[in-house]
């Protein structure tokens, strides 16, 4: 272990150990946050980071264990408490509050009073004070729904510096960004270590961890692994110290992914001229048997637009989808699960888990609502498929009976998963299956992915991380402003090769020679 | 990234609409509201050519004093997100209560702070009910329905009449200005109103109880006191329903124990129209009141036509119903993130 011991920790975390009924979340972990550093708080999903930052924010108690901030022990109780103790976060899901302006939010709780009560303009000019010192100039009195997800968390940044906010923690900011984004939520990272303020950072990119971080501690099973300077860990440690085992995976799904494909025959889908105006400009989609087709763009290119098109989930006004060859109208999902096409949507919590389920309702839901409510599935049928997926894709904790809401989000994808593959799907599409989830799961998925393919199963791939894309599909089509933009053979183009397409490419349709 | 930037150049007029509706959308239900009550005030002298009268127009909110106050009360639960079923029942108890108290010879100083202080006790339990039990406020506040209305049978099963002098100043004094009048009552719901509206939009309690009406979870991580104003919007509401008691005794000059039987579904209405949603967030005291204003402007047309009274709650479903469409379509529209 390396521990910088030259410049004192603002917030020393030691012999942390939290218990939830049944789970050991954290086991005696010691963790040190220093001014003026971005430190990366890496680990795979139920490595225990939510526990550890949720200790650190007053939103669990702590079993046993100290939490000393600039030296003084503290107790926690509330998020009240840590706010007052100089710690702040802005978590992955922006948590203020759409229905009021940008510059309360940024105020609220802390706005300046005078003889009559709250002065507002004072709110405001405050605001865009704070505003303007990320380099963010908004109309502070539009309000916050209006504005992108990005700027959100900008905002909520800005609100954690009203607070005098001392120890910032940004739990996964970056898994809805873009690139460009990003690039400006970094800058501001960077201003504020320039100030001294101590940044706790949890991202899945790993690309983004080395780019931004100082230092990382990586926890496994809710024990700490270790604490390195990023300069002193290369990826293949990290990756290591967080799966445990070595991952060859990786590499295994790429080479089962790099197969040829028979496009000699009648298509699985053809999508001819299918958009929608004001939402997608008519495209082109053609998925074999056995193929894994990747979609490929920025955020807000027309990715979930298209595929929205595909399951009926949004009605397209313009072109044909053909199934097989045989003309297949789908207006409605149910139109897409009688043609045996399986969606899983891009939005997990809202439009994917029942939260209070188990994971084994959660699991046989789609089955059931194919069969349709009046011949309910025997408890043996629902024993059958539940056994056979939370094996086949190695669900943890491993009880079916535990409701989903307490799994990590790359267990609860894996129930998705399970859930659209008991229907028995032909199609499959997958609109962001790996966001926000661990290294490991998403190994995990990847390799259900290619496996399923290998055996037949077409499958159409959404996902900003452009690297699994190429791994995992045998096509990628690009798209860029609603508009498909070309296609594109991942055994022919680099992850640069991609990303300058998505970026550059001129407004000729592209096609790769087969 | 879509910021938009503050330093344009000199707006225009269109620009200017286009920045007031996409900064204040969720004024517009209440806009709407003023809408239909100048519509429905005009509608009315065009077709009984006395209706705009200042005798008129001072009766519309005399007679409806109680119900303005409930409204204001009402407001801040419904801004949470919540809703207070009980403010009828509450209202007839402490009405009831103070009656019967008077009759027996308790002093008026004595029996008005016991009014008021029952309509907030009740609404203290539906506020921890709510808060520390987790219990829905629909149910909550339902069973402050009963217990209200159960007290009040407890109180008198008959109606009780009031002769005390300062209670029936209330009503009885008349403050004239021109031809218009108003009498405390009156002054005692306008007043409620603009404290409600100062408390919602000028202090951190009301903006408090916007956020928890945004998102709780937000307010609750932002550090808000998000449990303490939860229970004060009921204790409020619960104030409110104690006032409106004293009010409605201090009109009818008596007390009964069914009382507002079905006034908290009026008060509701009336909240909606006025542009408060009821998934809390977006409202307005004073949309609250221009909403009482429509609902009474419905109820006195009705009377001027000397039909049904029954037509009053058909016409307000009716608005009702339209009003929750537009709200949905607003909100809707709003927020569209960019």
């Amino acid at each position: 272990m390396t521990v910088d011991t030259d410049v004192p920790p603002l917030v020393s975390m030691r012999g942390i150990t939290i218990a939830f009924p049944g789970v050991l979340a954290l086991d005696g972990v010691d963790f040190f946050l220093r001014p003026g550093e971005v430190h990366s708080l890496m680990g795979e999903n139920g490595a225990g980071k939510s526990t550890l930052i949720k200790a650190l924010t007053g939103v669990y108690a702590i079993d046993s264990g100290t939490i000393a901030v600039a030296g003084e022990e503290r107790r926690f109780d509330s998020t009240a408490d840590a706010q007052a103790a100089g710690i702040s976060t802005v978590y992955q899901e922006v948590n203020l509050c759409a229905n009021l302006s940008v510059g309360e939010n940024v105020m609220l709780g802390h706005e300046p009073r005078g003889r009559l009560g709250i002065d507002w303009s004072a709110v405001h000019r405050e605001a865009a004070e704070y505003l303007a010192s990320l380099g963010l100039h908004l109309d502070t009195r539009s309000p916050l729904a209006q504005h992108s997800i990005a700027i959100q968390q900008l905002v909520a940044i800005s609100r954690a510096m009203v607070l005098e906010a001392k120890v910032l923690i940004l739990d996964e900011p970056t898994s809805s960004l873009d690139r460009g984004e990003v690039e400006q939520l970094f800058t501001v990272m960077r201003a504020l270590r320039e100030r001294g303020v101590a940044i706790l950072f949890v991202s899945h990119f790993l690309d983004q961890v080395y780019e931004i971080s100082d230092r990382i501690t990586v926890l496994r099973n809710g024990r700490l692994i270790g604490e390195h300077l990023v300069a002193e860990l290369p990826r293949e440690a990290l990756v290591t110290e967080m799966i445990g085992r070595e991952l060859d995976e990786l590499s295994a799904i790429s080479d089962a992914a790099d197969r040829d494909i028979d496009r000699t025959g009648t298509p699985v889908l053809r999508a001819a001229g299918v958009g929608k105006k004001g939402v997608l400009e008519p495209a082109d989609l053609e998925v074999f048997e056995g193929e894994v087709v990747g979609l490929a763009g920025l955020l807000g290119s027309g990715r979930t637009e298209l595929v929205r098109l595909l399951y009926g989930a949004d009605k397209a006004d313009a072109g044909s989808i053909e199934m097989h060859g045989e003309p297949a109208k789908v207006h409605a999902p149910r139109h897409a699960i009688d043609r045996r096409i399986a969606f899983s949507s891009e939005n997990r919590r809202s439009e994917g888990v029942v939260a209070d389920l188990t994971v084994a309702e959660n699991m046989v839901l789609g089955v059931q609502a194919q069969r349709g409510w009046v011949r309910r599935l025997s408890k043996a049928e629902q024993d059958a498929i539940v056994t056979e997926y939370m094996e086949a894709l190695g669900v943890r904790p491993a009880d079916p009976h535990v409701p989903i809401g307490t799994l990590s989000g790359g267990n609860q994808q894996k129930v998705l998963l399970a859930r659209w593959l008991a229907m028995q799907p032909e199609l499959l599409i997958l609109d962001e299956p790996t966001r926000g989830i661990d290294v490991g799961a998403k190994a995990d998925i990847q390799r259900k992915v290619a496996e399923l393919a290998a055996k037949g199963l077409s499958v159409v791939f959404i996902s900003s991380e452009l690297e699994e894309v190429l791994r995992i599909t045998q096509r990628v089509a690009v798209l860029r402003d609603r508009r498909k933009i070309g296609e594109l053979d991942p055994t022919s183009v680099d992850l640069d090769g991609l990303v300058d397409f998505i970026a550059h490419a001129d407004h000729d349709e592209r096609s790769v020679s087969r | 990234m879509s910021a938009t930037v503050v330093d344009a150049p000199a707006p225009t007029a269109m620009d200017r609409v286009r920045t007031f509706s996409a900064r204040r959308a969720s004024v517009l239900p209440t806009l709407a509201a003023i809408v239909i009550l100048v519509i429905l005030l005009i509608g009315a002298q065009a077709e009984f050519g006395n209706f705009l009268s200042p005798r008129n127009l001072s009766a519309l909110l005399l007679d409806h004093a109680y119900l303005m106050v409930l409204a204001v009360g009402m407001t801040f639960v419904i801004v949470t997100g919540g809703i207070d079923l009980s403010v009828g029942s509450v209202m007839a108890f402490t009405g009831i209560l103070g009656s019967s108290m008077l009759a027996s010879g308790t002093p008026v100083w004595i029996v008005i702070p016991v009014m008021l202080a029952g309509g907030a006790a009740i609404g203290t339990l539906i506020g921890v009910l709510v808060q520390y039990f987790n219990v829905q406020p629909f149910i909550a506040s339902l069973a402050g329905l009963f217990l209200g209305r159960g007290l009040a049978y407890v109180v008198s099963l008959s109606s009780i009449r009031v002769e005390n002098e300062p209670i029936l100043w209330l009503q009885q004094t008349r403050f004239l200005i021109g031809d218009w009048y108003i009498t405390p009552t009156g002054i005692i719901a306008l007043a409620v109103v603009a404290a409600g509206a100062v408390i919602m939009a000028l202090t951190r309690f009301g903006r408090t109880v916007y956020a928890i009406g945004g998102s709780e979870q937000s307010a609750r991580l932002m550090g808000l006191s998000v449990a303490r104003t939860k229970v004060l919007v009921y204790v409020i509401s619960g104030l409110c329903g104690g006032l409106a008691g004293l009010l409605l005794t201090a009109y009818s000059g008596a007390g009964y124990p069914r009382n507002g039987i079905g006034t908290e579904l009026d008060v509701i209405a009336c909240v909606v129209i006025g542009g408060t949603l009821l998934t809390g967030g977006r409202g307005y005291v004073l949309g609250s009141m221009i909403g009482v204003f429509v609902f009474a402007t419905i109820n006195t047309i009705i009377s001027f036509m000397g039909a049904e009274q029954s037509w009053t709650h058909i016409i307000i479903g009716a608005l009702l119903l339209l009003f929750i469409v537009v709200q949905r379509a607003i909100v809707a529209r709003s927020d569209r993130r960019t």
